[in-house]
C-alpha cells in the first residue's frame, strides 16, 4: 500500500452492559475503494460504524481521519468531517421533493430567502455526478425504495466526503436494482471516497469489494483484499469455525439419540414456499422427536421460512401441511394446532418485556387455551414453579418484570412459555443469540430432553457448531431458498459451509 | 392477591391523593362531615359527591381498558349523549317501557363500541382518528334524534336509576360498584386481563404468542362504549332530560385524567381498573372542593389543573427515584 489510510480506527472498545459490543476492533479504509465490513449479527458491524459516524462514543480507542485524530460526538459533527451514512431505515423525508432532500441541512438562501433555483440546479449536479437522471421535484416518497437509497447516497455525497458508509444497502433490492446501485457506489469510488459497505450476501462482496474486514463477537478476526480471501475463508471466519478444526468436533458429537425413524410422518410440511422477495422456494418437514437444524447466512431467507411455517407471515405460494394436512396458518392456529415459535427478535417480537416473569410465562399458554379459562392460583404456580426450576431461570422473583432480566433469561422465559403450551413442534429462531454460555448449554440441552419425549425441533442457529452439536438434520438456505440437506451421519461444518457459499447460479 | 405486586400499577398514589383531598374537607370545609341517615337513605356532601362520580367512574373503567390496549376512546361523550337520547325518545315517543327503552340505549353503546373495535382493530385507523371521528359523528346523530332539542321524560323506573336507593345506597352508586367489581371479576379471572396488557405492552409478541388481538381490543372498545351508554342513561335521568348538546362534552378528557391518575400509563399495559375509579371519585371531589371552598368559577380549572399535576408528578417513577436518591444523600 502506498497510499496513506484516509481513516484509521484502532483499538476501539464498546461496552455495554452485560456485552462487550467491540473488543479492540480495527478499520483501515483507503481512498478509493470500497471496503465490505462482514459479520453475523451481534458481531459488531453497527457499533463499529456507529462510532465512525458520530452516533455512538467509544469507550477505548482512536480514529484518524487523514492522518488526523478526530473523535465524532455527534452524527452532525462527523458529517462535517466527511463521514457520511446512509443507513438501513433511510432518513429521507417522504413528502419533501428530491431536491429538498438534497438541500437539507443547507439550503442556499440570499438574505434568509431559500433559492429555490438553487436548491434544484444543485441537485441535478447533484445526481448528475453520480450518473441518476432523476426529476428533482417528485417528491421521494412516489419513488421505490431502491431510487431513494441512490438519493439518500447523492445526499451524502454532497460536499467534502471521504468516507461513505452504506449499511445493507441491497437487502431490500432485486437483482438489476442492486446492478445499479453499484454504479453509484463506483462513480463514488472514482471520486476518491472510501466507502464502507455492510451486507451478508457474499456474491456482492467478491462483485465490488476491494478489501474485506470481518468481525465476530466483536473482534476483528479478518481482514485482507477480497481477491486473496477464498469464499470459503470468509464464511469459516464469519461464522467462527475453522474448517481444520472440524473433525475433532463431529467427533464430539457423543452418542446423543439417534434420529427419529424416517417412518414416522411429518408433524409439518412445507413445500415449495414463497412470500415476495423474502422465500424464493423453501420446503422443509418436521418430525416428532427430530432436531432439524436450519443453516444459512443471515439474510438467507431462514427466519422467512420459520415465519411463513408458523402463519406469522402468510406465504404467496407453495403448500403447508400440518399432520398431512393443508391449512392456511395464523399464529393463534398453529399454536392450537401445537406449533410454537420463539423468534429472533426476542425483545420487539418475542416478549411482553412489561409483564412479571410469571405472566410471560403463561400467556402463550392461556392464549392456546381460550381467554374465558381461569388459572387457578394453584396451578399457575405449579407451572411457574416447574419452568423457572427446569430452565433455571434467575430472575429475583417471579412478579418481577421480564425486561428486568437478562438476555439469556428473557430467552428462557420465551421458551419456557412455549414449553408451557406442551407443543409437538417448536420454531426456535437463533434461540442462543446473545445468551451466555451457560444458559446456552441449558437451552440446548433442555431442547434435547423434550425431542426425546417426542417434540419435533427446527432449530435456526448462525453457529455452525451449535447446529452440528444439537440436529439430526440439517436443511441448508442459500439465497431465500433451501437448497439442499445433510442427513445424520453425513453433517459436518465444512460440508454445511460448502453448502452454504456455493456460487449463485446463473 | 395473586397480581403481581412487583409490576402493578400504583394504586396507593390516587388512593392517597383522595384521602388526603378528604382530610382537607373534614378539617376545613363546613359541614363536609355531615353524614346520616334520613328516611333510612344516606345523605351528605360524602355521599353527593360518590353518587355525581358514578357516571365518570363507570366511563373510566372501560376508558382504562381501552387504554390499556395502548389505545383512547375519545367518543364516550358523544355516546353517553346518544344514549340518553334514545332512551328519552322512545320513552316519549312510540311510548317504550323502560326496560326495552333502556336495553336499547345499552345497545346503542355496544353498536358504537363495535364501530370503533373494527374500525381500529379490523381497519387499523388510529385509535385517536377513529374514536375522534365517532365523536363528531355519533354527537350529531343524537342532535338529529331529537332535533337538536332537549327531550324531557317521566318515567319513574328510570328517574330511580339516577334518585332511587336501594337499602341506603343511591342507585348510581350501586350501579358504579357493580359494574366495577364485576369488569374486575371478568377481567382478572380469565385470561382478558392479561391479554390485554400484553397486547399494550407489544402488539407483535402477544400476536405471535397466539392472543387473540383483533377480539381483545374490540371487547375493549364494546365495554367502553356499554359504559359510556349506561353512564348517558344515569345522567339523563338525573336531569329528568336528554340534551344530546351538551350531555358528556368534555368527559372523555376527564376520564383520561382519570384514568391517568389511576396509575394507567397512556403507553397502554399495565392498568389499574381499581385506579380508575379512584381517580373518577378524586377528579369529582376536586370539582366540588373547588365549589365549597368558594373558588371563583374562573378559576376553577386552573386549581384543578395544579393537584392533577402534583399527583401526576407523584406517579413518576423519576421523581420519586430523585427525592428518595435526595432523601437518601442526607
Amino acid at each position: 500500500m502506498t497510499q496513506a489510510p484516509t481513516l484509521r480506527a484502532s483499538g476501539i472498545v464498546k461496552v455495554y452492559p452485560g456485552v462487550k459490543a467491540l473488543d479492540e476492533a480495527d478499520l483501515v479504509l483507503h481512498g478509493g475503494e470500497v471496503h465490505a465490513l462482514m459479520g453475523e449479527n451481534g458481531a459488531g458491524k453497527s457499533t463499529l460504524v456507529g462510532i465512525i459516524a458520530g452516533a455512538q462514543r467509544p469507550d477505548a480507542g482512536e480514529i484518524h481521519l487523514d492522518g488526523l485524530p478526530v473523535s465524532p460526538s455527534s452524527p452532525g459533527h462527523a458529517r462535517g468531517l466527511g463521514i457520511r451514512a446512509v443507513h438501513q431505515e433511510l432518513t429521507l423525508l417522504p413528502h419533501l421533493s428530491v431536491a429538498e432532500n438534497l438541500a437539507i441541512g443547507g439550503y442556499p438562501s440570499r438574505a434568509g430567502v431559500i433559492g429555490w433555483r438553487a436548491v434544484r440546479r444543485r441537485a441535478r449536479e447533484a445526481l448528475a455526478e453520480l450518473g441518476l437522471s432523476i426529476d428533482p421535484r417528485r417528491p421521494v416518497g412516489e419513488l421505490p425504495i431502491a431510487i431513494r437509497q441512490l438519493v439518500a447516497i447523492a445526499r451524502e455525497m454532497q460536499g467534502e466526503a471521504r468516507v461513505l458508509i452504506l449499511d445493507e444497502p441491497t437487502s431490500s433490492l432485486d437483482r438489476t436494482e442492486t446492478e445499479r446501485l453499484f454504479e453509484v457506489v463506483r462513480a463514488a469510488r472514482d471520486r476518491g471516497v472510501a466507502i464502507v459497505f455492510i451486507t451478508h450476501f457474499l456474491d456482492q462482496v467478491y462483485e465490488i469489494a476491494d478489501r474485506v474486514t470481518v468481525l465476530r463477537g466483536g473482534r476483528v478476526v479478518g481482514a485482507g483484499r477480497t481477491a486473496d480471501l477464498p469464499r470459503l475463508r470468509l464464511i469459516s471466519l464469519m461464522l467462527g469455525r475453522d474448517v481444520a478444526e472440524r473433525e475433532s468436533r463431529l467427533a464430539g458429537r457423543n452418542g446423543e439419540s439417534e434420529p427419529a425413524e424416517e417412518a414416522s410422518a411429518p408433524v409439518v410440511c412445507a413445500r415449495g414456499l414463497r412470500r415476495g422477495r423474502a422465500l424464493r422456494g423453501a420446503s422443509l418437514e418436521v418430525r416428532r422427536g427430530e432436531v432439524v437444524g436450519l443453516a444459512g447466512l443471515l439474510g438467507s431467507g431462514r427466519t422467512e421460512l420459520a415465519r411463513a411455517m408458523f402463519g406469522a407471515d402468510r406465504p404467496d405460494a407453495g403448500q403447508l401441511a400440518v399432520d398431512g394436512r393443508r391449512r392456511r396458518l395464523t399464529p393463534r392456529r398453529s399454536s392450537r394446532l401445537g406449533i410454537g415459535l420463539c423468534p429472533e427478535d426476542r425483545k420487539s417480537q418475542g416478549l411482553c418485556l412489561g409483564l412479571s416473569v410469571a405472566e410471560g410465562l403463561t400467556l402463550a399458554m392461556r392464549a392456546k387455551r381460550g381467554w374465558w379459562r381461569p388459572l387457578r392460583r394453584g396451578e399457575r404456580q405449579e407451572i411457574v414453579g416447574r419452568l423457572t426450576r427446569d430452565l433455571a431461570i434467575r430472575a429475583v422473583d417471579s412478579r418481577a418484570a421480564v425486561g428486568t432480566l437478562s438476555g439469556g433469561n428473557q430467552q428462557k422465559v420465551l421458551l419456557g412459555a412455549w414449553i408451557a403450551t406442551n407443543p409437538r413442534v417448536l420454531l426456535l429462531d437463533e434461540p442462543t443469540r446473545g445468551v451466555d454460555i451457560g444458559a446456552k448449554d441449558e437451552i440446548l440441552r433442555r431442547v434435547r430432553s423434550m425431542c426425546d419425549h417426542g417434540l419435533g425441533v427446527v432449530f435456526i442457529s448462525a453457529e455452525l457448531e451449535e447446529i452440528v452439536r444439537a440436529c439430526d438434520r440439517v436443511v441448508v438456505m442459500r439465497d431465500r431458498e433451501t437448497v439442499g440437506e445433510l442427513r445424520s451421519g453425513e453433517i459436518d461444518e465444512h460440508r454445511i459451509m460448502r453448502m452454504i457459499g456455493a456460487e449463485r447460479r446463473a | 392477591m395473586s397480581r403481581p405486586g412487583r409490576t402493578a400499577p400504583r394504586v396507593w398514589w390516587p388512593l392517597i391523593a383522595l384521602a388526603a383531598l378528604t382530610g382537607f374537607n373534614l378539617l376545613w370545609t363546613d359541614g363536609f362531615a355531615r353524614l346520616g341517615l334520613d328516611d333510612g337513605v344516606l345523605r351528605g356532601p360524602v355521599v353527593d359527591v360518590v353518587r355525581n362520580a358514578a357516571p365518570l367512574v363507570i366511563i373510566a373503567v372501560g376508558m382504562a381498558l381501552v387504554i390499556a390496549t395502548a389505545g383512547v376512546d375519545l367518543s364516550v361523550g358523544s355516546t353517553l349523549a346518544m344514549a340518553g337520547a334514545v332512551v328519552a325518545v322512545l320513552l316519549t315517543g312510540p311510548r317504550w317501557g323502560p326496560v326495552p327503552a333502556i336495553a336499547a340505549g345499552l345497545g346503542a353503546g355496544l353498536g358504537i363500541g363495535l364501530v370503533a373495535g373494527v374500525l381500529v382493530s379490523g381497519i387499523g385507523l388510529q385509535p385517536i382518528v377513529a374514536t375522534l371521528v365517532l365523536l363528531a359523528c355519533v354527537r350529531g346523530g343524537a342532535q338529529l334524534l331529537t332535533d337538536g332539542r332537549t327531550v324531557s321524560f317521566q318515567d319513574s323506573m328510570v328517574l330511580a336509576l339516577a334518585s332511587g336507593h336501594i337499602g341506603a345506597i343511591p342507585v348510581p352508586v350501586v350501579v358504579a360498584g357493580a359494574w366495577l367489581v364485576g369488569l374486575v371479576a371478568l377481567v382478572r379471572t380469565t385470561a382478558l386481563g392479561l391479554f390485554l396488557e400484553a397486547i399494550g405492552d407489544n402488539p407483535v409478541a402477544a400476536r405471535l404468542a397466539g392472543v387473540p388481538v383483533a377480539r381483545v381490543m374490540m371487547f375493549a372498545y364494546v365495554v367502553a362504549g356499554v359504559g359510556a351508554a349506561l353512564a348517558g342513561i344515569i345522567v339523563a335521568a338525573d336531569i329528568r332530560a336528554a340534551d344530546p348538546t351538551t350531555a358528556g362534552k368534555a368527559i372523555e378528557l376527564d376520564a383520561i385524567l382519570a384514568v391517568v391518575l389511576g396509575g394507567t400509563a397512556l403507553a397502554g399495559g399495565r392498568f389499574s381498573l381499581c385506579g380508575a375509579a379512584v381517580g373518577a371519585v378524586l377528579i369529582k371531589l376536586l370539582d366540588t372542593t373547588v365549589v365549597a371552598r368558594g373558588v371563583p368559577a374562573q378559576a376553577t380549572l386552573v386549581v384543578k389543573a395544579g393537584v392533577v399535576l402534583v399527583v401526576c408528578v407523584l406517579l413518576s417513577d423519576r421523581f420519586r427515584a430523585a427525592l428518595l436518591g435526595g432523601l437518601g444523600r442526607r
